[in-house]
């Protein structure tokens, strides 16, 4: 905790936890789904599906989507905004238990017609918690350089993954390790004190059974 | 490095180092932060500015919330201090006007600095810039105010909580105008103990307050009890400048904000279930606008 913490974060309103926490889902949506989505569905889940209008949080998903972070002054007219960036976008409340009771599970089809599942919660304070990306159950809040390298669960692919970091001078600040079952799919998800330059990424992405890798950068 | 554990551990080494309280936060959030003084100085005078351009907007503007629940009171407010006809003198209606704009601007999904929370947006500004504006202060002294606000406000989060969800209202709008309170203290030349009770008064003047918004949302009753709590500051700041002092210490008094808060019942706590969110015409609204 900083003074910023206290006196910020700089937002546009009304609730923090219910716009800017939701602008910040929907940005970790956007960079994990490529870039540039065109059609999504989202799902809202608890608090989130009982006052999603009220505060904002719809205009505040696709906002993040669109690319803008949570002081943009432009959040409010997102939904217009989104029609003409080219992205048609759809919100459904699920009455089922969630995680968490902000929660928004995002589906995002990109221009080639990929899809791609996000899930996040708002957590206090604007700040969130990623539970899920694609089929698989994970756990990162954002507040580091992220990298997430979906592979297939074969022995050396961390050890091969970590070298490359070190020998670029990247400090891994927390790394975690999920998968469906053994052998099978799996996401590794890093956070780093440093940047990794896009270079790095890519030989990463050259290691075996390693299927991409997704940096996603600070988003406090 | 500070602790944040006791304001009244930060009162005493500001003290004896004879140094307000700001300027030993800042140096010790430069050090934590690895950033320089200077740095951590301009960022918060970001913050500064888009807390004016909030009061600026908010004072001005007669649009409505999405729910149509609030917007226009501000305006209100402040043709009666422009009017000359405010019943409490210019300091107390102007920081009034500013508080009910600031948290109208963020009802309305306009920009604000959170602090400490989003709810509770409007009450360490209004004050803060309604001294600078009546007592020609420098923008780097309220700057550095906000230095003494949050270092107490991070004492307050770390003993207790500032969020509503946790600890009801007097968790946020208690603990803002609590900052408020002592950063107004520390602005008008009043010493670092004078800020440790100026932050005691307006914590103990509302403890036991809830949290209940009416269909969640935060605008009935959070915009007026911004006003109210910019209002609570005030009156903790004069009190303390005044040489009055707190009976019950400023972090005991913090200690039983945080016992209360975990003895309200969930539905006191922003579910929007019970206090005023469960009156008859909060429920008649909140099925309006929910539908």
């Amino acid at each position: 905790m900083n003074v910023f913490d206290i006196i910020g974060p700089i937002m546009v309103g009304p609730s923090s936890s219910h716009t800017a926490g939701a602008v910040r889902i929907g940005q970790i949506a956007r960079v994990v789904a490529g870039g540039k989505p065109v059609a999504v569905t989202i799902e809202l889940y608890g608090s989130f599906a009982q006052t999603y209008k009220g505060h904002g949080t719809d205009k505040a998903i696709i906002a993040g989507l669109l690319g803008m972070a949570p002081d943009d002054q432009r959040i409010k007219d997102s939904l217009a905004l989104a029609g003409q960036a080219g992205m048609s976008f759809k919100f459904r409340k699920s009455s089922n238990q969630a995680v968490h009771p902000n929660t928004a599970l995002i589906s995002a089809v990109d221009q080639l017609g990929k899809k791609t599942i996000v899930q996040g919660s708002s957590v206090g304070g604007g700040r969130i918690v990623v539970n899920r990306i694609n089929e698989i159950n994970v756990k990162f809040k954002g507040d580091y350089y992220t990298l997430l390298i979906p592979h297939t669960d074969t022995p050396g692919v961390i050890a091969a993954v970590t070298k490359l970091l070190a020998d670029h001078g990247i400090n891994i600040a927390e790394l975690n390790m999920y998968r469906s079952h053994r052998g099978g799919e799996a996401m590794m998800v890093i956070e780093t004190d440093q940047a990794v330059k896009a270079e790095v990424v890519s030989l990463i992405e050259a290691v075996k059974t390693v299927k991409k890798a997704v940096l996603i950068e600070p988003i406090y | 490095m500070i602790t944040y554990d006791s304001i009244q551990e930060l009162a005493d080494r500001a003290r004896k180092k004879g140094k307000r309280i700001s300027e030993l936060v800042l140096e010790d959030q430069a050090l934590h932060m690895e950033q320089s003084k200077d740095e951590l100085v301009e960022l918060m005078r970001k913050s500064l500015h888009v807390m004016a351009a909030a009061a600026k907007s908010g004072l001005t503007s007669r649009s409505l919330s999405a729910s149509g629940l609030s917007g226009g009171d501000a305006n209100k407010m402040k043709q009666v201090v422009d009017g000359g006809r405010s019943l409490s003198g210019k300091v107390l209606s102007e920081t009034l006007a500013k508080a009910l704009a600031i948290a109208e601007v963020n009802a309305c999904m306009g920009r604000i600095v959170a602090a400490p929370t989003a709810g509770s947006c409007g009450i360490i500004p209004a004050l803060l810039l309604t001294l600078k504006e009546e007592h020609h202060l420098t923008e780097d002294q309220v700057v550095m105010s906000l230095f003494t606000a949050a270092g107490l406000g991070m004492v307050i989060a770390k003993k207790a909580s500032i969020s509503g969800a946790e600890g009801g209202c007097q968790a946020e709008c208690g603990s803002a105008a609590a900052m408020a309170a002592a950063a107004a203290v520390e602005l008008m030349g009043g010493s670092p103990q004078m800020s440790a009770h100026a932050c005691a008064f307006a914590l103990k003047s509302v403890l036991g307050l809830v949290c209940d918004p009416v269909a969640g949302l935060v605008e009935v009753p959070c915009i007026k009890r911004n006003a109210s709590g910019a209002a609570n500051a005030l009156v903790a700041a004069e009190m303390a400048l005044a040489g009055i002092e707190s009976t019950i210490p400023v972090d005991e008094v913090i200690g039983a904000m945080k016992a209360i808060g975990d003895a309200m019942p969930k539905a006191l706590k922003e579910t929007a279930e019970g206090g005023l969110a469960d009156t008859p015409t909060a429920k008649k609204i909140a099925r309006e606008i929910l539908r």
